[in-house]
């Protein structure tokens, strides 16, 4: 079912090609829903729905579209189905989608999915673009539940909002760490994790 | 007349739209290489959040507010949800909008913003912007006033990133840290200096 190819626009971006780490691309609003590991998640399905959709129907598209006008077409499809995760969210989530406020929106101008729709989805078929969509969406939302859970773990001492660090440990003198809360913490994990992953995947920049 | 004073610092310091709320990243880091075209981005994004702001709070005003079409017949009428995809709409077309003006009536400046200008419209920091004067039911004067400080904020962000990785060429930096690793990292330093204001009310 997966050849090749296949595979390889699936897992690249996972690790070798991740969308944030090594594009650089989509940081914009990822880190303000990394506060805690719920909005992480809901924000993670959210980018991948939006994602592996718009990049089928950009790759279904792609030979109707006339390239003069293909930014704003990528830009409709992108805004129409984040309007209708959006919409989603607020009927069935609507305590989430209170905290990701305006983030779920931001969607539309995260740099990924316009990235991906004109650099993978303009040039190859349906499923293929589907498997890089969802791909892509997969490594992005690593990293952003990666970030979440530091931040979670050491600024309020929980998980998804259950208690991790035992009380013994605060009768021991142990206090959450304020700054992951805050939004320099979560450039300062992310920049860490960077690091990390640059070492695992050898990867310098100059 | 204190009101906006203390707005605009708000929006320049405490609530800097990057550092705070993290919009504007991917364009933040791309440019700050350079000292120059950062401030060249910078007052392009002071200039077109002063002007989609105010544009896009009338839009969302008069047309897609719940109740907003009883003007023209339709009470009932709740077209908020289309505000993603009208908000884009309005940048993408100001942003061209401003293009044409400039080229006509400033040639200079046109030529030192040219490029930058068709980037800021899929700037995270002004749909964010827009969104947020939604979320916070700002009045008319106080989103551009917003927008405004907005882009100010943004600006300082960008020029102090900008010098400060400039200065950073002469440091020796771990070889896998280098580029978007240690800008990161500066960029919670510098986050962390800017919420050394919060707390200040005018």
């Amino acid at each position: 079912m997966l050849n090749k190819k296949s595979k390889a626009a699936l897992t690249d971006p996972l690790m070798n090609n991740n969308p944030i780490t090594l594009q650089v691309l989509g940081i914009c609003s990822a880190l303000a829903v990394t506060v805690k590991m719920d909005t992480a998640v809901v924000m993670t399905l959210a980018v991948i729905a939006v994602m592996s959709v718009s990049n089928t129907v950009i790759a279904l598209l792609r030979n109707l579209i006339p390239s003069k006008v293909r930014i704003i077409v990528q830009l409709a499809v992108i805004a129409s189905l984040v309007i209708l995760t959006d919409q989603v969210l607020k009927a069935f989530m609507y305590d989430i989608s209170k905290q990701l406020s305006v983030f779920v929106g931001l969607i539309i101008t995260n740099c990924i999915v316009m990235g991906r729709a004109e650099a993978f989805a303009m040039q190859n078929g349906p499923w293929r673009s589907f498997l890089d969509g969802f791909g892509n969406a997969l490594g992005y939302g690593m990293i952003l539940i990666a970030v979440a859970f530091f931040r979670e773990l050491l600024g309020s001492g929980t998980l998804f909002g259950f208690q991790m660090i035992p009380d013994a440990l605060y009768a021991a003198g142990y206090e959450n760490m304020g700054i992951m809360v805050l939004s320099p913490g979560a450039f300062i994990i992310l920049g860490l994790i960077v690091w990390v992953q640059r070492i695992a995947a050898n990867i310098e920049e100059d | 007349m204190e009101h906006y004073i203390s707005l605009i610092t708000k929006a320049v310091f405490v609530e800097n739209i990057l550092l705070a709320y993290f919009l504007g990243m991917c364009s933040f880091l791309a440019i700050s290489k350079k000292v120059d075209t950062s401030i060249g981005l910078g007052f392009a994004v002071i200039f077109v959040l002063t002007i989609t702001a105010p544009a896009n709070w009338a839009i969302h005003h008069y047309f897609l507010q719940k109740g907003a079409l009883a003007w023209a017949g339709f009470p009932d009428v709740d077209l908020s949800f289309l505000n993603f995809i009208v908000f884009i709409a309005v940048i993408a077309a100001m942003v061209q909008l401003v293009e044409m003006i400039l080229d006509k009536f400033s040639p200079t400046l046109y030529h030192n913003l040219g490029i930058f200008l068709p980037l800021i419209a899929v700037n995270c920091s002004i749909l964010g912007g827009s969104l947020f004067l939604v979320e916070r039911d700002y009045t008319f004067l106080e989103s551009t006033v917003f927008g405004f400080g907005s882009g100010i904020g943004w600006f300082l962000a960008i020029a102090s990133m900008a010098s400060i990785r400039y200065r950073l060429r002469y440091s020796n930096v771990p070889a896998k840290l280098r580029g978007l690793g240690i800008t990161m990292l500066l960029t919670g330093l510098l986050s962390m200096a800017f919420m050394a204001f919060s707390g200040i009310d005018l």
